[in-house]
């Protein structure tokens, strides 16, 4: 973690860039969208499910406890990515129908 | 192989950044999703490619396998079924999820770095932080839901805040104290402690807000389960996990910042529930607001002498299952020449824009929705404004009265109109538990009626009159 730090400012750089980017993305975002956005940010913070395939992967097989811990981290990670963006395509293909 | 996984990721930022812009504009708010979410399913199939390719095929594989299936399944199904009217809970829901995650990874890194070789401080503080948020965001956004399915009341008493006071400062406190040998904790111990006092403090935390504050805080949430990925990518040194945590961060923080200034609310008040403390001022006498009656055939000949029509719809017209029979009665008054439009005020409904996703459902032209601050200025050319469903959004005393509890909330200025219906099911109070002193106005008739007997019965009318 420390090494993460001190091995040079090129991590805090970018998170610092992510901050600004985050922000200046969504900056124009009429109210109309305000529902679908949040609802596709919230997608967007599944990719945490890749950290628990990694955490998963680290896991004994023979520990049980763990493994089932692991499923579920797997399971909710996954029904955030999915249930986010297929909810975010009901509502937007509300408003698409008519034009 | 890693270069492979390096590609993908890079690409599934890309994604993100693209997604999220064009999430923010109408026409290519759909492609934006779309563009987001295969880079998402790039970024995941490649993780459990790279993760496990040569390797044996393990339980592990097996049980991660069945785990992305079934939770793909049913979040397609969820999604698929839910209604539009309770979009809200579900996003909340689906938060809940990637906060529980949060958790429960803070909970396994936790025993991998307690049997590790070499201790790590800082690391484990970093998992402790990514896992107390994970945490709040979990268990809040449970309670978030509960209470927009109307599940679960509002509590607001003096224990709820010092509960929430003191939890907070323990969370801060224990990692101190373990750090510097005070409190004699493994490093196991002290996870599931401040793993449970995250979790309480998210359902104290979220018990005193209101319930018309709703969005802002999912939206927080939202915003804090962005942060604990983020944090949750430093500990794995994932590069995608770090961006695309921030990303919801910061748009999160944004994003709900936006909303309070669309309620005009501050967010500090919106957390301190801060609709609490008003002992609604010598506004009690609610009940001996003189009301005046009015009744389908009267609204249904009134609306055939008018010339230029408004509707105000509120959440309880979703609720009511309404909004079909709005666009009836829209099509059937703009058969005669009648102009009708629709006036959406911010944050009617449960989320800023959930109105209009509720009434594009009912295939309501998107012409024909006007924004409060569009028309509010001209209020007065309407001959009829029918508030439908919807209370606190037209309440004058949001902008006359200041011991009132909504004072400062933007709102239509339905008074404005020649007549006011509001069709309303009795005199119950709005959202915020609050008087309508619009009520009592000399222009404003109220017609006790579920909205959807109401509506069906005007248009019968209507037909036969046959105007």
């Amino acid at each position: 973690m420390l090494d993460f730090i001190s091995g040079g400012q090129a991590p805090i750089y970018f998170i610092l860039l992510c901050i600004f980017l985050g922000i200046e993305i969504i900056s124009n975002v009429p109210a109309i969208l305000h529902t679908p956005l949040m609802s596709g940010a919230n997608a967007i913070h599944g990719v945490i499910l890749a950290g628990a395939i990694i955490t998963m992967y680290h896991v004994p097989s023979d520990d049980y406890l763990n493994l089932t811990l692991g499923f579920f981290a797997v399971l909710l990670g996954t029904l955030n990515i999915s249930g986010g963006f297929f909810v975010t395509g009901r509502i937007l293909s509300m408003f698409s129908k008519k034009k | 192989m890693t270069i492979l996984l390096e590609v993908s990721y890079f690409l599934a930022m890309i994604s993100f950044i693209i997604g999220l812009k064009f999430l923010s504009s109408p026409q290519r708010a759909k492609l934006g999703n779309i563009i987001a979410g295969s880079g998402m399913t790039l970024a995941i199939v490649v993780t459990v490619i790279h993760t496990f390719f040569g390797g044996p095929v393990t339980i592990n594989l097996i049980l991660i396998i069945v785990a992305i299936l079934l939770g793909t399944i049913l979040g397609k199904r969820m999604s698929d079924k839910a209604e539009m009217t309770k979009m809200p809970q579900l996003v909340s829901y689906f938060n809940a999820m990637g906060g529980g995650c949060a958790l429960l990874l803070g909970i396994i890194e936790g025993q991998q770095l307690y049997y590790g070789d070499n201790p790590d401080r800082v690391a484990e503080v970093v998992l402790m932080t990514a896992m107390m948020i994970g945490a709040t965001s979990f268990s809040g956004s449970v309670i978030a839901y509960l209470k927009l399915s109307g599940k679960q009341k509002d509590i607001r008493n003096r224990f709820v805040s010092i509960a929430s006071r003191a939890l907070l400062a323990a969370m801060i406190a224990v990692p101190f104290l373990v750090s510097y040998q005070l409190l004699h904790l493994n490093l196991i111990q002290e996870i599931i402690l401040l793993g449970t006092l995250a979790t309480l403090y998210g359902v104290v935390f979220v018990f005193p807000i209101g319930g018309a504050d709703m969005p802002v805080v999912i939206s927080l949430l939202n915003s804090l389960t962005g942060v604990a990925t983020a944090l949750a990518g430093i500990m794995f040194h994932n590069l995608l996990m770090i961006s695309g945590g921030i990303f919801v961060g910061s748009a999160g923080v944004l994003l709900t910042l936006l909303m309070c200034k669309a309620m005009n609310r501050s967010l500090w008040n919106v957390l301190a529930g801060s609709f609490k403390n008003a002992v609604i001022g010598g506004n009690t006498n609610g009940a001996e607001i003189e009301i005046t009656r009015t009744s389908i055939g009267e609204l249904a000949t009134n609306l055939a002498f008018s010339s230029k029509v408004a509707i105000i719809p509120g959440y309880g017209l979703a609720v009511a299952q309404a909004q079909h029979l709005c666009t009836q009665l829209e099509q059937l008054l703009e058969s005669k020449g009648i102009e009708v439009e629709y006036i959406i005020h911010p944050v009617a409904g449960r989320m800023p824009g959930h109105m209009n996703v509720l009434l594009a459902e009912a295939d309501v032209h998107y012409d024909k929705l006007r924004e409060m601050d569009e028309v509010n200025d001209e209020m007065s050319s309407y001959d009829i404004s029918i508030v439908i469903g919807a209370n606190d959004v037209v309440n004058p005393s949001a902008e006359s009265d200041s011991s009132s509890p909504i004072f400062g909330m933007p709102i239509i200025k339905a008074y404005n109109s020649k007549q006011v219906v509001v069709i309303k099911r009795g005199m119950s109070k709005g959202y915020a538990g609050v008087e309508n002193s619009l009520f009592g106005e000399d222009n404003c008739h109220l017609l006790f009626a579920d909205a959807k007997d109401a509506l069906s019965g005007v248009i019968g009318e209507l037909k036969t009159l046959n105007f």
